[in-house]
């Protein structure tokens, strides 16, 4: 067998432009699907990971059991009960994007509420108590004095569910949505080269989510140059 | 179902529950069958995915640099792609480029599932990787320098106590691995393997009856996966080591 580069020469372009960008006439595309994901999910994970850390318990456990069952469940088994439970509930199909999205924002959530409260929870105690003394509000405190403190230290974690995340979206191929690898799936039907398509996209997702992974590195650097990790510290100096 | 039944009923919906499709007719056996289906194809995987792991996760933390290279470049190839793509390649893909009496042998022993098996190993084994080099980094510098000096070969420390120590550090990202695995054999299903969430689909396209297939797999991964978990924290209790557990670093993926 021999690796046919031609496949990849005249495929490249819808590959990236309609896979990877969505630009053109089927929509979706990874991209199109991943960023809107990480935001909307990102906001609800840091409303799970508050509510899990509330002391009243109808806030605290209803929070608790979201986060157990969608990480005790495959996330194909999240996106079939969006697309075929949808229709049934308002009586008409929603277009393959919008499930997705929906599917991936409710299942992350419960991966970046996790995040948010171990960050969180990373914060030495005493913050709490000084911004308290202080005199902040609860909202006050935690906009102005946890939450940057808990950003910094949730990088890490927090870029590398970013990176499951954007591989996740690759389920999205499987009601028919169109993304990288669904791209991939019809170019390799149509010219049965399977092996060299899905090679490429390999490489493709590779140099996405190892960007990403640098990407996280550098800011961390960037955010902590004081190399010390600031749980272990005394009180954060400096601190955002 | 009383939950359910009022959810229905607020949603202003009108659905008749059939529970009995679970298990009339062929449904209940295939229900069986993909739950046989899905254990067996995670133990397989778990198995080589674990050896594959070790094998790396020691290699990285060798001081012998070509080596060091060659794990790494493993673990940050296969673990950076999509295991889907793994999926579709190791299915499609890759049996061209085998000889011919491989591909024979594979067309007679049911390609998907082994194409399966090699996906979940080959894709949970670079994240397993990760997991026991951090398990081995973890493991006071002092008891390799003791290994070496009472006469022991670099392949002798690792065998007899790094490893050993290790794996029994680990247990907890280890489990949590072993859940994501067995979630992750769901995507077998885009290949035609008959496991659980495929056999769902079956009964769901035969009966039309999207919800209660449905929850019936959903219902059936939670058990598995926190009775893995449980089993696991007993285990984990059973063979802690006091003093090491808290260095045991965590793997977040």
């Amino acid at each position: 067998m021999s690796f046919d580069w031609q496949v990849i020469a005249t495929n490249w372009k819808f590959l990236l432009l309609q896979g990877l960008l969505g630009i053109g006439s089927f929509g979706g595309g990874t991209l199109r699907l991943a960023i809107p994901a990480m935001v909307l999910g990102s906001i609800l994970g840091v409303m799970l990971g508050l509510c899990r850390l509330a002391q009243r318990s109808w806030i605290h456990y209803p929070a608790v059991l979201y986060v157990e069952f969608f990480r005790g469940v495959p996330l194909v088994m999240v996106i079939f009960w969006f697309w075929f439970l949808i229709p049934q509930i308002t009586g008409q199909r929603l277009p393959e994007y919008t499930v997705a999205l929906a599917a991936f924002v409710v299942f992350e959530a419960a991966y970046l509420g996790e995040i948010v409260r171990a960050g969180v929870q990373s914060v030495p105690r005493g913050q709490v108590d000084a911004a308290t003394a202080a005199g902040l509000t609860y909202s006050q405190m935690m906009v102005n004095v946890i939450l940057p403190q808990a950003i910094r230290n949730m990088i890490p974690s927090l870029v590398t569910q970013f990176i499951v995340l954007f591989m996740d979206t690759s389920l999205a191929s499987i009601i028919g949505m169109m993304d990288l690898t669904k791209a991939a799936q019809i170019v390799s039907q149509r010219e049965i080269r399977p092996f060299e398509m899905y090679l490429f996209i390999a490489v493709v997702y590779w140099i996405c989510t190892y960007s990403m992974s640098r990407l996280s590195r550098w800011l961390e650097m960037k955010m902590s140059p004081e190399q010390a990790p600031p749980r272990l510290g005394a009180p954060a100096v400096g601190a955002a | 179902m009383a939950p359910a039944v009022s959810l229905t009923a607020f949603l202003g919906m009108h659905y008749d529950f059939h529970w009995s499709v679970l298990w009339t007719g062929d449904n209940g056996w295939w229900l069986v069958q993909g739950i046989w289906t899905t254990l067996r194809l995670s133990a397989l995987g778990w198995t080589f995915a674990c050896g594959l792991g070790i094998l790396s996760g020691a290699l990285r933390t060798l001081p012998f640099r070509p080596l060091r290279a060659l794990a790494t470049c493993y673990v940050e190839f296969f673990r950076n792609v999509p295991l889907l793509v793994w999926l579709f390649f190791w299915y499609f893909g890759a049996p061209q480029a085998l000889p011919r009496a491989g591909q024979g042998w594979l067309n007679l022993h049911g390609p998907e599932f082994w194409s399966a098996v090699a996906a979940l190993s080959v894709y949970h084994g670079a994240r397993m990787s990760e997991v026991i080099r951090a398990g081995i980094q973890s493991i006071p510098r002092t008891l390799v320098e003791a290994s070496i000096a009472t006469g022991m070969s670099v392949g002798q420390a690792y065998r007899h106590i790094l490893i050993p120590i290790a794996l029994r550090l680990i247990i907890p990202p280890a489990t949590n691995e072993a859940v994501n695995l067995l979630k992750n054999s769901s995507l077998a299903l885009t290949i035609g393997v008959a496991e659980l969430t495929f056999m769902t689909r079956q009964i769901e396209s035969y009966t039309a009856r999207a919800f209660e297939a449905f929850t019936a797999a959903t219902l059936i991964y939670l058990v598995l996966c926190l009775g893995i978990a449980a089993v696991m924290d007993r285990v984990e209790r059973h063979v802690r080591i006091p003093g090491l557990i808290a260095r045991a670093g965590r793997a977040d993926r």
